[in-house]
């Protein structure tokens, strides 16, 4: 069982690998932002399998911040400076949603 | 010319770092495991491909906001996973069989 999931996953990032940077023609960059969004695939795995809320909230701090990165690969595909302003509001707005949900976690509330 | 093969091997460096640390939240066996891999692997990562897109930009209003996205990353991120990983050592989220040594709890033990 554990040898069989070893294998699943070896061949799923395989197959997406070699179809992102041999099969799919597009601009180098576009190829990158693949890469990113495939991770975020990884990190929905996390958010709906998680054994216990503290593994959803860690997905949810994580992606917050890939995407800020994801953004800045965006405003340099498509030459615009807004979508960083996008990224700095995403980036606090994470920050303060995380430390929200870690107080609610912790069986406080937000005005102690 | 150079500047943006430069650019592209810091943002390659910063992709890599990116999937290696969700690779580690989906492996790991732990939430402090998987934070410890994810926070830091994916703050260095995004923060690598912003400094990449900076420095393929230059100083025009694009690299100025790319800049300003590193602190607030660098800063708010540390923050967010002291706070997420408190919340979970409090409410009692277990450790994994393996665990050597928890010196918070032991701590705690000790006040009490």
């Amino acid at each position: 069982m554990r040898l069989l999931r070893w294998f699943v996953g070896v061949l799923i990032i395989a197959a997406f690998l070699y179809g992102n940077f041999f099969i799919y023609s597009g601009v180098i960059l576009y190829k990158l932002i693949n890469v990113i969004l495939f991770c975020a695939l990884f990190i929905l795995f996390r958010v709906i399998f998680g054994p216990s809320p503290a593994d959803r909230i860690v997905a949810v701090d994580i992606m917050g911040i890939l995407i800020v990165g994801l953004l800045a690969l965006l405003g340099l595909a498509y030459d615009q400076s807004f979508f960083m302003d996008i990224g700095l509001i995403w980036a606090l707005l994470s920050f303060i949603a995380s430390l929200a949900f870690a107080k609610v976690l912790e069986g406080r509330y937000l005005d102690e | 010319m150079s500047r943006e093969v430069i650019g592209m091997i810091f943002i390659l460096i910063g992709i890599m770092f990116d999937f290696f640390g969700v690779l580690g939240l989906v492996r790991l066996p732990d939430v402090y495991n998987r934070l410890q891999a994810a926070t830091k692997c994916v703050t260095f990562g995004s923060a690598g491909i912003l400094f990449g897109v900076f420095i393929i930009q230059g100083f025009n209003n694009f690299g100025f906001k790319v800049l300003l996205g590193i602190v607030f990353i660098f800063l708010t991120s540390p923050v967010a996973a002291h706070a997420i990983s408190r919340a979970a050592h409090r409410s009692k989220i277990p450790l994994t069989p393996k665990t050597v040594v928890d010196q918070y709890q032991e701590d705690n033990e000790l006040k009490d």
